[in-house]
């Protein structure tokens, strides 16, 4: 987008009027006037950031351009203790790190390799966020020490795609809405991928009827799908299309999605109908 | 989490020598409960001797029944053929625990020595005798709804969480040690954890240093009549509020042998042979289930907010025995 046509899409809007007291200011001391205010606003929409995200970002920066208390105090950051060096095979790639007996394979992951797609929820156990695969099984990270993952191949949610190819468990996700805000996504789609392993290998789980028939390759009814996948939250419950993409993926059968953008006409619909917009949009 | 030395051990003879030779070091397997406890300052070990690596994962038959590894994961032991096939209530307790990524790491051996999910035991702040010796009990007077209602002391109410261990209890299975003397010995199940007494610090009587090998589960003939029934607040990857693991042995509808073990309500998994006796030689109906449950729990003495755990135990007692009846023809 070269200048002239930026200020052709910007400059006739009435972006900034549109802003409250508080945002004029806000960007005003982030430096951000005339037609850079109107780039930023502009790319703010073009990157399809709500009104919500367009708060967070603008305050983070805020944030960002705040200068330390003199008196402040900060944590010391400490010495590793007790090293062990270790050789990591994540997604492919042979790394070898010196860590802290204590670190977990989550920090490991996150802090030294940069690999942030594996996220930190409760880091207790508890929510599935961290969940990696190890050796082929999926686990949870923070609670695997990186210090016991000596010669392991480990499989991140960077590492599920092959090259920019989506993995079709993460094309399903994006399919069937498996997600809102996409924090708890890359541990559920870490653990959906290694389920469909366990399925062909004819693994059995709480809910299943006889464990004494054992059979390979189990089709998973949608009781079976919540079931494995119980050890991954969702606090926005976006439990029912995570459950269509691992069923569509799982059973090999295209299913519809069961939702699709509003259209032009939709839209211009919904806008006719004055105050009655969310019933419709 | 406290600093801590780490190594991996080669062998079960170094890795017992090197944590019996320290009082504040412990062996680390699957992990899944310890370093849980070592991020919340309730476990603060010195040393850890990670054991992952030691060749104890074997599930094998033996002449008497079956020998399953200390090192075995929870999911290789609920999936192998032969837990499946001959002992279905052990894949069963197994599954109904965690959530999958947890028994992909937790082992076994690891199961066995899982501490109690009290809330007062976790919370460094609050007093636990099992935490901390002579601090008193938080629970006692305080929230108490997953709490024990049998066996108990004043020093302690925590309740063993697992669900494996009930199964093992019911199927008379023995765990297999190595002691700090090279020698291995063996202790049933039914005796590896205790009640608190005064001691509560002591969750099993295991010596510091011993290390589990192997749990061995004879013959029986409860695989076609075995269920194992958990009571949670949520449908899956919850601790119990109450479990039962039941198994019958019946010739016609007549019961022959039986086994009631209720977990979640005591400090360890929690047998009736009452109930057993009114159960053997009776026919297998919802009447003579419902006089065994009551003989179960006839000495319950709940706490203030686990009152519930009474009726819920004889409830689920009867409905664990029905299941159990038609769980070889589902």
């Amino acid at each position: 987008m070269d200048d002239n046509q930026e200020r052709k899409d910007f400059s006739s809007t009435e972006s900034d009027s549109q802003l409250s007291a508080d945002e004029e200011t806000l960007l005003d001391q982030l430096g951000i006037t005339g037609a850079a205010r109107r780039k930023f606003l502009g790319q703010s929409m073009a990157a399809l950031l709500g009104t919500f995200a367009f708060h967070l970002l603008a305050k983070e920066e805020a944030f960002a351009t705040l200068a330390a208390e003199p008196d402040a105090v900060f944590a010391q950051v400490p010495a590793v203790e007790n090293a062990v060096k270790v050789l990591l095979k994540i997604n492919g790639s042979t790394q070898r790190l010196e860590v802290d007996s204590r670190t977990a394979l989550l920090d490991a992951l996150r802090e030294r390799l940069g690999l942030t797609g594996t996220k930190k929820g409760c880091d207790q156990g508890q929510c599935g966020a961290c969940t990696v695969i190890v050796d082929g099984r999926r686990v949870l990270s923070c609670l695997t020490l990186a210090a016991s993952c000596e010669g392991k191949e480990v499989t991140t949610i960077e590492g599920i795609a092959d090259g920019d190819n989506l993995h079709p468990m993460q094309a399903a996700f994006i399919k069937h809405d498996g997600f809102q805000c996409g924090y708890c996504t890359p541990g559920q789609i870490c653990s959906a991928v290694a389920l469909l392993q366990e399925a062909k290998n004819g693994e059995a789980s709480h809910v299943t009827n006889n464990l004494r028939t054992i059979a390979q390759n189990v089709a998973l009814s949608d009781e079976e799908i919540r079931e494995r996948m119980s050890g991954n939250i969702c606090r926005c419950g976006a439990y029912p299309g995570i459950v269509a993409a691992i069923r569509e993926v799982q059973s090999g059968r295209e299913t519809a999605q069961a939702w699709h953008f509003a259209s032009d006409e939709e839209i211009a619909v919904a806008l006719n109908q004055g105050g009655k917009a969310d019933e419709i949009v | 989490m406290k600093s801590f030395k780490y190594s991996s051990a080669t062998d079960a003879t170094s890795a017992v020598g090197t944590v019996s030779a320290n009082q504040t070091a412990t062996f680390l397997a699957g992990g899944t409960n310890l370093i849980d406890l070592m991020k919340e300052y309730v476990e603060r070990p010195s040393e850890l001797v990670d054991i992952s690596g030691l060749n104890l994962a074997e599930i094998r038959s033996t002449s008497k029944g079956i020998s399953i590894g200390a090192l075995a994961k929870n999911t290789d032991t609920a999936n192998h053929p032969l837990v499946r096939q001959n002992y279905p209530l052990l894949s069963m307790a197994i599954l109904a625990g965690a959530s999958a990524q947890l028994r992909n790491m937790a082992t076994n051996g690891g199961n066995l020595m899982q501490r109690t999910r009290c809330q007062y035991f976790y919370d460094i702040a609050m007093p636990c005798n099992k935490r901390e010796p002579g601090s008193g009990c938080g629970a006692l007077q305080g929230l108490n709804r997953i709490h024990a209602i049998l066996g108990y002391s004043d020093k302690c109410v925590a309740t063993y969480p697992g669900d494996m261990a009930n199964a093992l209890y019911a199927l008379d299975a023995v765990v297999r040690i190595r002691g700090t003397n090279g020698q291995e010995r063996t202790i049933p199940v039914q005796d590896f954890h205790r009640l608190p007494g005064n001691t509560p610090e002591k969750d099993n009587n295991l010596q510091h240093g011993e290390l589990i090998v192997a749990i061995e589960i004879p013959k029986n003939n409860f695989a076609n009549k075995s269920y194992y029934l958990k009571v949670r607040d949520r449908a899956s990857y919850a601790f119990a509020l109450l479990a039962v693991a039941a198994a019958l042995e019946t010739s016609g509808n007549t019961i022959k042998q039986a086994r009631i073990v209720l977990g979640s309500v005591a400090h360890k998994p929690w047998r009736s042979p009452e109930a057993e006796r009114v159960l053997i030689g009776k026919p297998a109906t919802e009447e003579t289930f419902k006089v065994a449950a009551e003989a179960a729990l006839k000495d319950a003495k709940p706490l203030e907010h686990n009152g519930y755990k009474v009726e819920l135990g004889k409830r689920a007692i009867v409905l664990a025995l029905q299941k159990a009846m038609t769980s070889g023809a589902a």
